[in-house]
């Protein structure tokens, strides 16, 4: 089926679900997922709410795919006011998770208020009810996991859950489901801790597929479009040899990885923490770091990694509750924990990965805060009294411990979890912070690739690789190659690839496969699916509108062109090594050809033109 | 030429196609905990092990059943339930020691693979060759294939 057509609303303030029928109005317009959840979102919650206010609300939603046998049919979102960001925000997770909350006959949860008391949601099918979590409270994401397994006596029963980040207010922290996937970007767990709701834990026994509008054209519309991603050689052969790996060696080549908190954009060891360094055998024990790549539910691709750490490390010596397989490392991760602060210590990376898992915060803001607070330190103005350790560039052992310090929420960890905004800002360097809207940049120099600045700029949720990736085509030349290192032609490319990914992001399908698969690849699912007449013009014009009603939600909360910025370290020290040496990006050029493709006035707010033609 | 379902673990991504197309072919739906192809997940050993019935010679559950609801098909020689006939005692499931045979309480009878009358939907759908569909003869030939590529590159004792 591809929408339940039911929506579970909790009153975690009086501690009341309910079911309520899917606005399937609002379903037409908006899809589902990213674009649907926004929609009731915005309806129901006034832009200027504090993000960590009883008011604000939190939502977990799915798509019309997830939990259908589409490729990548698993995924599922977390849509609120970003804790990190105070903008909208939606963050978007794969493993099995979201399609048994389809299986158990919802298509979105919307919770609003605040608990007394730390509670967690459990769903079996129609019965739904909050429990007390006062047993949880304090306790890890895999700990969380495994005592609602545990004492549900049901051990296919799938959770997602913040860890102590979450509860302790760390302003990055994740939504972790099944162990290592997360909705990790924006702080949603930190908005999930505020309202003292500690996890979700579903058991799906309904199932979904008994009204698809075209059962067998949707087996025949997936089975064609599964074949796209096989044939394709970075969905059917790097991704599930290297994971998102692959990229670590082809990005630091082209000089656009960020090193040391963006002071260089070459990081001399990218081998060493390379997706074909964890194909090598260690030295130390003849094993491989990576043991296996791993698919979510419905992937076809299969570009999760599961590693093991080297038992004698450093990081974990004594500690055998880490010596068995894990999540990661992939590139975003290896990226802000390694070359990000020049750490090219493979085994310290995955360990601070799994800490990131283990008590959910996102990897890319904790890696690039770090990045900022090694800055501080070298220039003096972080002390080693003040920080605890000494914290120079490349120390994998300050890496570990801090991260220690910031999941216990102790010591100098309190600090670093406010990320690099805040941080830089308390310590009179707000320059330094590698981000835009208070989120910190992924793995991608926009000196090197000049549409990603225009993407981080632009943004929704803040600085983000996943709202439009144009390294696909800037680097790849998917679907088309374009220059990377001019600024021409950059507004429509990023234009494109944003309103695109929207429609991905709430079909319910992941974003790795727009490597192979265009909006053509998608339609025919939907349209096989989803009840109504699904045609390119109409998705075309459905992605542009969510991307449209996000940004006037952004405006409302009291953004303006102002915050569509890159830091001046990107616009003025130009890049010392590699193809893009000389260059600077050229965002103060690409920002107002921008706002012209997207019909928004110079100061970037939509015309009424605009908004007539989306009917927003 | 009789064919089996050969499972090669290490293959496995744990995407759970398999499962999705067993309950869909049988029951019309996309609903996992109704597939009779179940993928277990060893997390902290890193595997994922796909589990299936291997349809027994003589089978155990066949010859538990009382009432002759499971029969061989002469086909496929999958040990098919005949659901007209099972009266969801449930013995079978006490009898199969691999616990292959389960019981649907919507329906009151027990299910178990039937190789989908030759063409298993799991096979067709596994998008990693972790499910094939081989003759029952050799399936052995991949595991003999790879040590005997092991066997040739070693170096000889003497020279
Ligand atoms: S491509 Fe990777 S992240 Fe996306 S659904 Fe597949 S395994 Fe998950
Ligand atoms: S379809 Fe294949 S790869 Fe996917 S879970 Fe089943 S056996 Fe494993």
């Amino acid at each position: 089926m591809a929408w339940n057509r039911k929506l579970l609303r909790v009153d975690l303030s009086k501690g009341t679900c309910k079911a309520e029928p899917l606005n399937m109005e609002w379903a037409q317009e908006y899809l589902g997922q990213r674009g649907l959840a926004t929609k009731y979102f915005v309806e129901e919650v006034d832009p200027k709410v504090d993000p960590l206010a009883p008011e604000n609300k939190l939502i977990m939603t799915t798509g019309p795919l997830t939990g259908t046998v589409a490729s990548t049919g698993g995924r599922y979102s977390v849509v609120t006011k970003g804790a990190l960001t105070g903008a909208i925000a939606c963050s978007n997770s794969g493993g099995y998770f979201g399609a048994e909350l389809k299986f158990s006959g919802w298509d979105m949860i919307i919770f609003e208020g605040k608990s007394p008391k730390p509670v967690y949601l459990s769903i079996e099918d129609d019965k739904v009810e909050l429990r007390d979590a006062s047993h949880l409270w304090g306790k890890t994401v895999f700990q969380t996991e495994e005592i609602i397994k545990s004492s549900h006596q049901d051990p296919q029963i799938r959770v997602s859950s913040i860890g102590r980040s979450g509860e302790n207010g760390v302003l990055f922290a994740c939504v972790v489901n099944d162990l290592h996937r997360a909705a990790g970007r924006s702080g949603v767990g930190t908005v999930m801790g505020s309202k003292n709701l500690k996890a979700v834990a579903v058991r799906g026994k309904s199932g979904s597929g008994g009204a698809l509008k075209d059962a067998k054209g949707f087996m025949a519309a997936t089975k064609a479009a599964k074949k796209v991603l096989a044939d394709n050689a970075v969905t059917g052969q790097g991704l599930p040899k290297y994971g998102t790996q692959v990229l670590m060696n082809v990005i630091n080549e082209m000089g656009a990885l960020p090193t040391r908190n963006h002071r260089d954009v070459q990081f001399e060891d990218a081998r060493k923490i390379s997706g074909e360094a964890m194909h090598e055998k260690r030295p130390t024990d003849g094993k491989t770091h990576l043991v296996t790549n791993a698919a979510c539910f419905g992937c076809t691709i299969a570009c999760g990694r599961i590693s093991r750490i080297d038992e004698t490390h450093f990081s974990v010596v004594n500690k055998p509750q880490y010596w068995g397989a894990s999540g990661g490392l992939e590139y975003e991760a290896a990226w802000a924990l390694g070359a990000a602060n020049g750490v090219g210590d493979l085994e310290a990376l995955q360990y601070v990965n799994v800490l990131c898992n283990e008590d959910g915060f996102d990897p890319i803001t904790f890696g690039a805060t770090i990045a900022a607070a090694m800055e501080l330190y070298d220039l003096g103005i972080l002390t080693k009294e003040q920080i605890g350790l000494e914290a120079p560039f490349g120390s994998a052992q300050a890496l570990v411990e801090l991260a220690q310090m910031t999941a216990q929420g102790i010591g100098f960890g309190k600090e670093l979890g406010m990320g690099s905004a805040r941080l830089c800002a308390k310590y009179g360097r707000p320059e330094l912070s590698m981000g835009v809207k208070k989120q910190e940049f992924p793995a991608y120099d926009s000196r090197g690739i000049q549409g990603m600045g225009l993407g981080y700029a632009t943004s929704n949720r803040g600085a983000c690789h996943l709202r439009a990736y144009t390294v696909a085509s800037e680097v790849l030349g998917i679907p088309v190659k374009t220059d990377p290192l001019v600024t021409e032609g950059k507004a429509d490319l990023v234009k494109a690839f944003q309103d695109a990914t929207s429609v991905f992001d709430s079909a319910g399908v992941c974003a790795f496969t727009t490597f192979a698969w265009s909006l053509a690849d998608l339609q025919p699912q939907l349209d096989t699916a989803c009840e109504g007449d699904w045609t390119m013009e109409k998705l075309a014009l459905l992605g542009e509108r969510i991307w449209n009603m996000e940004r006037l939600f952004n405006n409302a909360a009291g953004f303006t062109a102002k915050d569509d910025d890159l830091p001046p370290r990107l616009k003025t020290e130009a890049a010392k090594t590699g193809p893009a040496k000389g260059l600077v990006n050229g965002i103060d050029k690409m920002r107002p050809e921008y706002y012209k493709a997207r019909g928004w006035t110079p100061e970037g707010v939509p015309t009424k033109e605009t908004l007539d033609r989306l009917g927003l | 030429m009789q064919k089996s379902l050969h499972i090669d673990a290490n293959k496995c991504t744990g995407c759970l196609q398999c499962e999705m197309a067993c309950s869909y072919e049988n029951h019309g739906v996309f609903n996992i905990s109704k597939s009779r192809i179940k993928v277990f997940n060893f997390e902290h050993a890193g595997r994922k092990v796909p589990y299936t019935c291997t349809q027994c010679s003589e089978a155990w559950c066949m010859t538990a059943c009382p009432v002759d609801a499971i029969r061989i098909d002469a086909g496929t020689g999958a040990k098919a339930v005949h659901e007209d006939i099972c009266v969801g005692c449930k013995v079978c499931t006490i009898a199969c020691p691999f616990g292959t045979v389960n019981y649907i309480a919507e329906t009151g009878k027990v299910q178990k693979c039937d190789l989908c009358g030759g063409e298993p939907a799991c096979a067709d759908a596994c998008p990693t060759g972790a499910i094939t569909y081989v003759d029952a003869d050799w399936t052995g030939l991949d595991k003999m294939r790879a040590w005997a590529g092991k066997t040739d590159t070693q170096p000889r004792a003497t020279a």
